[in-house]
C-alpha cells in the first residue's frame, strides 16, 4: 500500500473537468485508490462521490493506493496532481 | 396577432454584452411515473436490464454529439461531455438506483428519478457554489438516462438567425445540441453566476441574463428581446427608440471590447523600445479575473484591510494565510505585492478602538501601529510568508519615514520567518521587501533608504496630501490637493533617480499612476512599473505603445522647468489630446 499527500494547486479545486480526467486515469489500473480529505474517505471511482468532497484550491488531500500494479498507479498520479492539474 | 407590450425584466447578468433577437422559449416535458410495485424477481431482473441498458443508450448519445461535425463542439463543451460520460456511467449512481429497484421495488423510472432528486438536493445544499450549480449537471445526466428508459429521444434543436434562447434553466445537453451559431443569447428563469448557462455563455462570450423569475417564461416565440447581459436587464417587446438605442449601444460595446482585446496580450514598449510593468491595485481574490482580463502582468498593490473591516475581531492566522492564498492562487504566477496593513487615518475598525487624535492622518496609524503591536504585525506576516508557496508574493511597508522603521519591521519579518521555520512551515524565505514612498522626509531620503530594500513603490496620494499640508479627506481645500505641484513632482523625481541609481525596482501605485495626463511626465522621469485599477491599463498601455521614450523625456525635461502646476497641467494636457 502506498500513501500520497497532495496540495491541490489549481484555483478551481478538483472540478468537473480534472475529477474526469482522475477517474479515468485510475481506471487504466487494477489497484484500488481511495482519496481522503479531513474525516471523509471515498473510492476514487465515482465521479458524484469525488465531487461531493468539494476539494479545493489549496486543500491537503491523501491517496491510499493498494493493489499489485500501485508502484505504477502512484507514479502516474504523481504526475497528475504535479503537473496536469495545474493547467486545468 | 396581438402584440404585448413592452416588458422590462431584472434578473443577474453573467456574460456582458448587448443581444437584439427573436425569442425561442424551450419547454419541458415532464415524467409521469406509473407507481407500480414489482411484485415478481423477473420484473426486478427486467427493471435493473432496463436501467443497464437505458445507461449505454445514454452514453451512446452522448459519443454521437461528440462526433456530429455539425456542431463543431469547442474544447469546453467536449469537456462538459466527457464530464457527463464520467456522471452517467457513474458506480455510485448504479448502485444506488439498481439498490432502491431491490429494495423499494419501484420501476427503474422512478427508482432513477428519486436517486436524483436526492443527489440534486445534496449538492445544492454544498456550502460551495461552484458544487451548487452542478446539481443541474446531475439533473441533466439523470434526464438524459431517463428519456430512453421512457423512450423519447431528444433531438437537437436547429434555430433560425439571431434566436434568443429563453428557458427554465438551460443544461448541458441543451447548450451542446443546440446549433448555437445562431444563438445569439439566453434568459433563464433559474441559475446563478456559475450555473452552467452562465458558464457556456461566459465561454462562448454570448450575453446572458439568469434568474430572471417567472414573469420570463411568459414569452411568446418570435417576441423580440433586447438582452442587456452587463446590467442583468431582458426587455421584451422593446419599442423602436429603445432597438435603436440599444442598437448603437452593442456597436460601441463592440468596438470598446475589440480595442481592448486586441491590448490585452501586447506587451507595454515604447515605440523607441522601453518596456513597462502594467500592474494592478486589488482589495481580494475576487479582483483577480479583470487584472487578468486587462492584461495586468500582476499586482502593484494588495490592500490587505478589506479582510480586516466588516467583522468584530481581529482575523486569525490561518483566516489571513488563506485569504492571501486564495490571491497568490489565482495570480497565475505574476508578482503581487502584499502591503501590510493600512489602518488609523480614515480606516478605523471597530474592535481596534483608536482614542479620537486630533490629526489622525499625522497619527497612530499603518506601520506605527503594527511596530507598536507586534503580536498583530506578526501574525500578518506569518500569514504572508505561508502564502508565499503558492504565489511570487512581495511584501511592502507602507508609512515609512525613516530608515529605522524598516530596519525594525525586517527585524519582525525575521522572527515571523524564524517562528515557521521552528515549526517546519514552508515559505520562500528570500522573499522580496519594500516599502511604500508616500511621506515626504522618505522620498527626500530615497538614497539612504534603498540600501535597505528592494523595491520602492510611490503612493502619490498620501505623498501629495503631506508634501502639501493638504488633508485630502477635507472638502474645503480640495482645490489645493495637487499632485502636479512643482514640489511633488521633484519628490517623486527624487525618488525615481534614487532607486535607479541603487538599482533598486521603482513603481508608483496612487492615483496618478493611472492618469493619462502623467503617463508620459512619469515614464520621461524612469518609471519602470505603473500600478493601478485594472479597468484604468488598456487606456495607460495605449498611451505607452504609441509614445517614445525620448519624447517623454523632453516632456519631463520641459515639465521640471516651470514653475506652477496649472502651466504643467495646460502644457501636458496639450501633450495627450
Amino acid at each position: 500500500m502506498i500513501t500520497k499527500d497532495y496540495i491541490i494547486m489549481a484555483p478551481q479545486g478538483l472540478h468537473a473537468r480534472p475529477a474526469t480526467t482522475l477517474i479515468r486515469l485510475v481506471k487504466n489500473f487494477k489497484s484500488i485508490v481511495n482519496i481522503q480529505k479531513g474525516a471523509k474517505i471515498t473510492r476514487l471511482n465515482s465521479m458524484i462521490n469525488l465531487l461531493s468532497m468539494t476539494i479545493k484550491g489549496g486543500d491537503t488531500i491523501k491517496l491510499i493506493i493498494d493493489g499489485e500494479d500501485e508502484t505504477n498507479a502512484a507514479e502516474a498520479l504523481d504526475q497528475f496532481f504535479a503537473e496536469e492539474l495545474k493547467d486545468l | 396577432m396581438y402584440l404585448r407590450k413592452m416588458e422590462k425584466i431584472n434578473g443577474t447578468g453573467v456574460s456582458p454584452g448587448i443581444s437584439i433577437g427573436k425569442a425561442f422559449v424551450v419547454k419541458k416535458a415532464e415524467t409521469a411515473f406509473s407507481g407500480i410495485v414489482l411484485t415478481t424477481e423477473a420484473e426486478i431482473i427486467e427493471e435493473i436490464a432496463a436501467f443497464n441498458t437505458s445507461v449505454v443508450l445514454a452514453l451512446n448519445e452522448i459519443e454521437t454529439i461528440k462526433a456530429d461535425s455539425e456542431l463543431s463542439l469547442q474544447e469546453d463543451a467536449l469537456a462538459i461531455l466527457e464530464a457527463q460520460i464520467e456522471l452517467i456511467s457513474d458506480p455510485q449512481i448504479a448502485e444506488d438506483v439498481i439498490e432502491k429497484i431491490k429494495s423499494e421495488r419501484k420501476k427503474a423510472n422512478h427508482s432513477l428519478a428519486e436517486v436524483i432528486a436526492n443527489l440534486v438536493l445534496v449538492f445544492e445544499a454544498m456550502d460551495d457554489e461552484y458544487m451548487q450549480a452542478r446539481a443541474a449537471d446531475i439533473k441533466d445526466i439523470g434526464n438524459r438516462i431517463l428519456g430512453h428508459l421512457n423512450k423519447q429521444l431528444k433531438q437537437p434543436a436547429k434555430f433560425k438567425q439571431d434566436t434568443i434562447i429563453i428557458a427554465d434553466d438551460i443544461s448541458p445537453s441543451d447548450t451542446i445540441a443546440m446549433d448555437i451559431k445562431h444563438v445569439i443569447g439566453f434568459a433563464t428563469r433559474a441559475g446563478s453566476k456559475t450555473s452552467h448557462a452562465a458558464i457556456i455563455a461566459k465561454a462562448k462570450g454570448i450575453p446572458a441574463v439568469v434568474g430572471c423569475g417567472e414573469e420570463l417564461l411568459t414569452m411568446q416565440n418570435d417576441d423580440v428581446v433586447i438582452l442587456d447581459g452587463k446590467k442583468g436587464l431582458v426587455y421584451i417587446n422593446p419599442d423602436d427608440q429603445l432597438i435603436k438605442d440599444y442598437q448603437i449601444k452593442r456597436e460601441e460595446q463592440i468596438r470598446q471590447a475589440e480595442k481592448l482585446k486586441a491590448l490585452k496580450d501586447a506587451a507595454a514598449i515604447t515605440t523607441d523600445g522601453e518596456r513597462i510593468v502594467l500592474s494592478a491595485n486589488i482589495s481580494g481574490a475576487d479582483d483577480m479575473e479583470g487584472v487578468h482580463d486587462n492584461g495586468g502582468e500582476g499586482v502593484g498593490l494588495f490592500r490587505t484591510e478589506l479582510l480586516f473591516m466588516n467583522r468584530d475581531s481581529f482575523p486569525t492566522e490561518d483566516e489571513q494565510f488563506g485569504f492571501y492564498k486564495q490571491v497568490a492562487l489565482q495570480s497565475k504566477g505574476k508578482p503581487i505585492i502584499v502591503r501590510t496593513i493600512d489602518i488609523g487615518g480614515d480606516k478605523q475598525l471597530p474592535y481596534f478602538n483608536i482614542p479620537n487624535e486630533l490629526n489622525p492622518f499625522l497619527g497612530y496609524r499603518a506601520i506605527r501601529i503594527c511596530l507598536d503591536q507586534t503580536a498583530l504585525f506578526i501574525t500578518q506576516l506569518k500569514a504572508i510568508l505561508r502564502a508565499t508557496v503558492f504565489g511570487d508574493l512581495k511584501i511592502m511597508f507602507p508609512m515609512i519615514s525613516g530608515i529605522q522603521e524598516i530596519r525594525a519591521a525586517k527585524k519582525i519579518l525575521r522572527e515571523a520567518k524564524e517562528a515557521l521555520s521552528a515549526a517546519n512551515v514552508p515559505f520562500k524565505a528570500g522573499i522580496e521587501v519594500g516599502i511604500m514612498i508616500e511621506i515626504p522626509s522618505a522620498a527626500v531620503t530615497a538614497d539612504i533608504l534603498a540600501k535597505e530594500v528592494d523595491f520602492f513603490s510611490i503612493g502619490t496620494n498620501d505623498l501629495c496630501q503631506y508634501t502639501l499640508a493638504v488633508d485630502r479627506v477635507n472638502e474645503k481645500i480640495t482645490h489645493l490637493y495637487d499632485p502636479f505641484n512643482p514640489g511633488v513632482l521633484r519628490l517623486i523625481e527624487n525618488v525615481i533617480v534614487q532607486a535607479k541609481k541603487y538599482q533598486i525596482h521603482v513603481g508608483m501605485c496612487g492615483e496618478m499612476a493611472g492618469d493619462p495626463m502623467a503617463t508620459l511626465l512619469l515614464l520621461g522621469m524612469g518609471l519602470e512599473g505603473f500600478s493601478m485599477s485594472a479597468s484604468s491599463i488598456p487606456a495607460i498601455k495605449n498611451i505607452i505603445i504609441n509614445s517614445s521614450k525620448a519624447k517623454a523625456k523632453l516632456i519631463y525635461q520641459k515639465v521640471m522647468g516651470m514653475d506652477n502646476s496649472e502651466e504643467i497641467i495646460a502644457y501636458l494636457k496639450t501633450q495627450t489630446e
